[in-house]
């Protein structure tokens, strides 16, 4: 019940979108993703079919009751979403978060050896 | 060049259009995701946030990914200056392909102009998941006093 009322208002909650950075070498497709303020434990990363879904609440931990002067940053919710292609394999992400920085490696599924397909006459 | 004087390069308050770039990322935001390989967007780094309190002001650069001990904080005339560089991972090769490239990367600076009440001899700054948190106490004088009212005798 309680995920179920995050989720939905997640979604109209207004969120920062993070600046990522996204690279393809021949084996895998590797997203980098500005968090800061966001700490490991607090860190969601889903995958719902081919949606990914990056959630994670931004906590400055100040103990006093700040007024604020100046905001740039003026949410505390980051939330991304991709939709990752077939040949991506979702079930095998790896993820590291360090110094508000995430890095994520979506590996490439196997693909099938390339074949020769043979024509024959009629 | 008489607001610029007011207002030196990477002043608070004169990067409007950074801030419109900021409002466009809080609100517009795709609920349907964009295509992991299309994807752009760009912005002023490090974000800053403001915050005061009756003990100190406190300031929070949101700079994930930087070495600590490269970054430099100075107080000069009531300005605060936070510089240094960010390198991002230089990922390249015959077989690799960029589809975004939208964090921040090479030297930066921000300049913030402290209030009268803050005591720039006393800075400190910590680092932590990737914010800078700075604390500016307060003047003593400036902190918020009980006045005793003694009845005349």
């Amino acid at each position: 019940m309680e995920n179920q009322l995050n989720a939905s208002t997640a979604r109209t909650r207004p969120s920062l979108q993070p600046p990522v950075d996204i690279v393809e070498d021949g084996s895998a497709l590797t997203l980098t993703a500005d968090l800061p303020g966001v700490d490991r434990t607090d860190l969601s990363i889903g995958v719902d079919g081919r949606t990914l879904t990056i959630e994670a609440p931004l906590k400055l931990g100040e103990a006093n009751a700040l007024v604020s002067v100046y905001a740039e940053v003026r949410a505390n919710l980051y939330r991304r979403v991709f939709e990752l292609s077939g040949e991506l394999d979702a079930t095998a992400i790896t993820a590291e978060l360090k110094d508000g920085v995430l890095t994520l490696r979506i590996p490439k599924l196997e693909r099938a050896k390339p074949r020769r397909i043979e024509v024959r006459a009629a | 060049m008489y607001s610029s004087m007011l207002h030196p390069s990477g002043d608070l308050f004169a990067d409007i259009s950074q801030l419109h770039a900021h409002l466009d990322g809080l609100f517009g935001p795709s609920p349907q995701g964009s295509s992991i390989r299309a994807v752009s967007r760009a912005a002023a780094f490090p974000t800053l946030n403001v915050g005061t309190w009756a003990e100190a002001l406190e300031i929070y650069a949101f700079a994930p990914g930087i070495d600590p001990a490269t970054v430099e904080v100075s107080v000069e005339k009531s300005l605060l200056t936070i510089s240094g560089s960010r390198a991002v991972g230089a990922n390249s090769g015959p077989d690799v392909t960029t589809y975004a490239r939208e964090r921040f990367a090479g030297p930066f600076r921000r300049v913030v102009a402290l209030p009268e009440d803050a005591d720039p001899t006393r800075v400190e700054a910590t680092y932590a998941n990737g914010v800078l948190k700075i604390v500016i106490p307060k003047r003593e004088s400036s902190k918020p006093r009980q006045i005793q009212v003694n009845s005349a005798r």
